[in-house]
């Protein structure tokens, strides 16, 4: 039977630019023990139709302009504050995508575990802070919190970020709830931990037959969990059907998109120039920060690049792997002399760089350049694009005030923008928009090697894909170097000739991606490759099993 | 070295003005201001009386056709007065106010932007400042450079940058990790040009606001040192010696109060008009519409 019953409905955001169809008649239901995926590229409103059935939604300028939503016979949306407050508590719980933001640090993750318990609404149900301890560290061991008494009284800062959704998920199920609205859950983590968490949703799920709502834009996630999927797009539901349906016969044009979009395989280009001539060379290279809490001489020092070395010969993609913390941006970095470094060298073109002052490696600084992950800060936000690409052009003194219009024509042209978008200030695009503008400013002095350090982790998967297929039309026409940062190992495929596995700072493993996905050697790798989603539900159920 | 100015350079400056010429509000505030310098400046050829002249038979009169705005014990025109104290007033708000932002701006930037061992001292002696008394501090500019008027603006505004240096250091901080900054050292800008193009233009909102109440807070500053006998002197006067002045003979000669209150109310809503219109303005977020 039912648990939720959703038809029609509708939220409408007033703005003053007028009135935002968020939510857009959309019906669907989910039975208990069934897991419901929603999956749709930002600001397609997946998020927005969960928060107004919990009336999480700031309003105004949210408004609920029709539909009901049954929650065991109950309309959510006209129920009163108290009675909302009463689902909120005993039967629809929610996990926020964000682990490190969504915890009080003031607070112990126990005395936050408890909360609802302690101060439930309800008088007859308030249990006594003994009863509530234990209830909580018996779910934290479920949740696979090690020594769970212990942790019990620690703040959320000294948990890591998969620890922290270990918390959450044990804060959301404390109440015993009906309904679990997971809202992109796994986004915020690194891959092997995704799966773990994953794997214990599923796990948690089934045992305890709850209803679970999986919001995410990634459809090689939902792949394995989810029973039903519903694809939205612009606040209209696009496709629901089974999960098998949806993967392996949809019809439907914007879900084929979406599927298409996932990075698949190698993409081969066959006008590139390679030669085994290395253009950077970085040998034993250590970058040290002084951690000053350090109270003994190992870790007076956070190693963030400890003792690496490695080659790029010119004309290729090289991929630098590795979850978070495991020094990557920092070796990019390094690389650029944009972080001090330690020890250790960096060549480039023969000529050693490190030490150089700053003067000394400006006429290197045309040669190498760099894309940022987040379209959103890597752009100044108070100057127009034409600013932002003319600088780079008049800094280095390769334009002239005749020439300049024409060669930031041709940029734009580029990265595919029009050029009547010249006068118009960041906010005004698109996140992808954003990384092209920022692609152009990179290319504009015609650099010789490009570190992109996670360019496509915030972009939505289509946009990813035009984004990288970009990259490579710009690697390709202008005989690129390129150092390719990222913990996504599908788009590391796709696009990377050779890949350097880092962790801890150091680096695990080399290879050449396609020798390495099929032959990997070391533990870690094999874990990192075993740990990416596919968007296959039939594999994917049967990791899960496994695991 | 390298510098980068092109007829485009300015186009935060432009489409700052064109969308502060739509803001209805800031154009008031602004045509106010320029009403009251205009005013401040010609006020030696357009004064009814003389600042000093005094007609004891007249004296403490109420408005009337002959003064306007009444006359003070002695007998002295009030409008003239407060136009001559306007030009006090008017030039010590500016000028310490400018003297603070440009002290505050590029120390908190300098701080800032650079962090540990300069930032910790830079730092520690702003805290050594805000620590000295403030009225010693001046005693003994007076006492070293002796009394003078531009003096008395400088000691003011050497005062008041203490606190524009932390707004703008903590702005500063927050956005010198930002990847646009990363990305403008990529490019091999220097660090006074990143500063100068990337950092300071975006802390102008909050240093905007600040000075827009700095002004008056400063204005108010000069009245109380002249009260004590260390800023301007009688038969000088400013708004602030109005004011002060005015508030011991309030109950019985009320305009003596109203009238210079009236002069620094108008100047202080003026530039929070046009301060929240520069504010917006120089948001490229907000729409220019």
């Amino acid at each position: 039977m039912a648990i939720l019953e959703v038809d029609g409905l509708k939220v409408y955001f007033h703005t003053r630019n007028g009135v935002v169809k968020a939510v857009d008649d959309v019906s669907f239901s989910v039975d208990s023990g069934e897991t419901l995926a929603i999956v749709g590229e930002s600001g397609s409103g997946k998020s927005v139709t969960c928060y107004s059935l919990l009336d999480l939604l700031p309003k105004p300028p949210a408004k609920i302009e029709g539909g009901t939503a049954l929650f065991n016979g109950k309309d959510l949306l006209t129920c009163t504050a108290d009675e909302m407050r009463h689902h909120r508590c005993n039967d629809i719980a929610v996990i926020f995508q964000d682990p490190m933001t969504s915890l009080n640090p003031f607070l112990t993750i126990g005395e936050q575990l408890i909360e609802p318990l302690i101060y439930h609404p309800d008088k007859s149900k308030i249990e006594t802070r003994s009863r509530a301890k234990e209830k909580a560290v018996k779910l934290l061991d479920e949740v696979g919190i090690i020594d769970p008494h212990t942790r019990f009284n620690c703040y959320p800062h000294e948990f890591s970020g998969g620890m922290r959704q270990r918390v959450m998920i044990a804060m959301a199920l404390i109440t015993e709830p009906k309904l679990l609205i997971c809202d992109e859950p796994t986004t915020a983590l690194d891959v092997t931990i995704q799966a773990q968490i994953l794997e214990l949703i599923k796990k948690l799920q089934e045992t305890r037959n709850v209803a679970v709502i999986f919001i995410s834009h990634d459809l090689g996630v939902v792949a394995g969990i989810a029973d039903k999927i519903i694809v939205m797009c612009e606040g209209t539901i696009r496709e629901t059907g089974d999960t098998d349906a949806v993967f392996y016969h949809s019809s439907n044009d914007y879900t084929k998109k979406l599927l298409d979009a996932i990075p698949e395989g190698a993409k081969v280009l066959p006008n590139r120039v390679t030669s085994n001539e290395p253009l950077v060379e970085v040998s034993n290279l250590k970058t040290f920060f002084k951690n000053e809490s350090g109270k003994n001489d190992d870790d007076r020092y956070i190693k963030a690049v400890n003792n690496v070395s490695l080659t790029i010969p010119r004309g290729e993609i090289l991929g630098l792997v590795g979850e978070s913390g495991s020094g990557k941006s920092t070796l990019g970095r390094s690389i650029l002399q944009l972080a001090p470094t330690t020890q250790g060298s960096v060549k480039f073109e023969g000529k050693t760089l490190t030490g150089l002052s700053s003067s000394e490696l400006f006429p290197w600084r045309r040669k190498m350049q760099m894309i940022f992950q987040d379209p959103y800060a890597s752009l100044n936000p108070r100057m127009t694009v034409f600013e932002t690409l003319s600088e780079p052009l008049l800094y280095h003194k390769l334009a002239t005030k005749k020439t300049i219009a024409s060669q930031i024509k041709q940029l734009m042209d580029d990265v595919g923008l029009s050029q009547g978008q010249l006068k118009k200030y960041p906010h005004e695009f698109s996140g992808g928009q954003r990384q092209r503008i920022a692609i152009g400013r990179a290319i504009a002095t015609k650099p010789e090697f490009i570190i992109a350090d996670e360019p496509v982790s915030a972009l939505d998967v289509t946009i990813q894909a035009q984004i990288l297929d970009l990259i490579l039309d710009l690697v390709e026409r202008h005989n690129l170097t390129m150092m390719f940062i990222s913990h996504d190992l599908s788009v590391v495929r796709y696009i990377c000739d050779r890949v350097v596995i880092m962790q801890h700072g150091v680096v695990v493993e080399e290879g050449d991606t396609e020798m390495l996905w099929a032959n990997p050697q070391q533990l870690y790798t094999k874990d990192l490759l075993a740990a990416i989603p596919l968007a296959d539900p039939i594999s994917e159920r049967s990791r899960i099993a496994e695991a | 070295m390298n510098s980068i100015e092109t007829d485009k350079g300015s186009s935060l400056w432009k489409d700052a003005w064109i969308k502060l010429s739509k803001n209805r509000l800031a154009l008031v505030g602004l045509g106010l201001l320029v009403i009251l310098i205009v005013t401040s400046l010609l006020t030696p050829l357009i004064a009814p009386y003389g600042y000093e002249a005094q007609n004891l038979d007249m004296g403490a009169t109420a408005p009337s056709l002959q003064h306007w705005l009444g006359t003070d014990i002695f007998g002295r025109d009030m409008l003239t007065r407060i136009m001559y104290g306007g030009r006090v007033s008017l030039m010590v708000g500016f000028i310490a106010t400018a003297v603070a932002l440009v002290i505050g701006i590029l120390w908190g930037a300098t701080a800032g932007f650079f962090g540990g061992r300069l930032d910790a001292i830079m730092m520690r002696i702003v805290d050594v400042l805000y620590a000295l008394p403030f009225m010693i501090f001046i005693i003994l500019l007076m006492v070293v450079f002796g009394r003078n008027i531009l003096l008395l603006f400088f000691a003011i505004g050497a005062v008041e940058w203490l606190t524009m240096a932390r707004i703008v250091r903590s702005q500063v901080m927050a956005l010198r990790n930002q990847e646009f900054v990363e990305a403008a050292s990529s490019l091999g800008l220097s660090q006074w040009t990143i500063i100068r193009r990337h950092i300071i233009p975006n802390t102008l909102g909050p240093v905007i606001v600040y000075t827009t109440l700095t002004i008056p807070s400063v204005m108010l500053l000069e009245a109380f040192l002249s009260f004590l006998g260390l800023g301007i002197q009688p038969p000088q006067s400013s708004w602030g010696l109005l004011i002060n002045y005015g508030v011991e003979t309030m109950e019985e000669y009320p305009w003596l109060l109203i009238f210079p209150g009236l002069a620094l109310s108008l100047t202080l809503f003026a530039l929070n008009f046009l301060g929240d219109g520069l504010r917006d303005a120089l948001d490229p977020r907000t729409s220019k519409d």
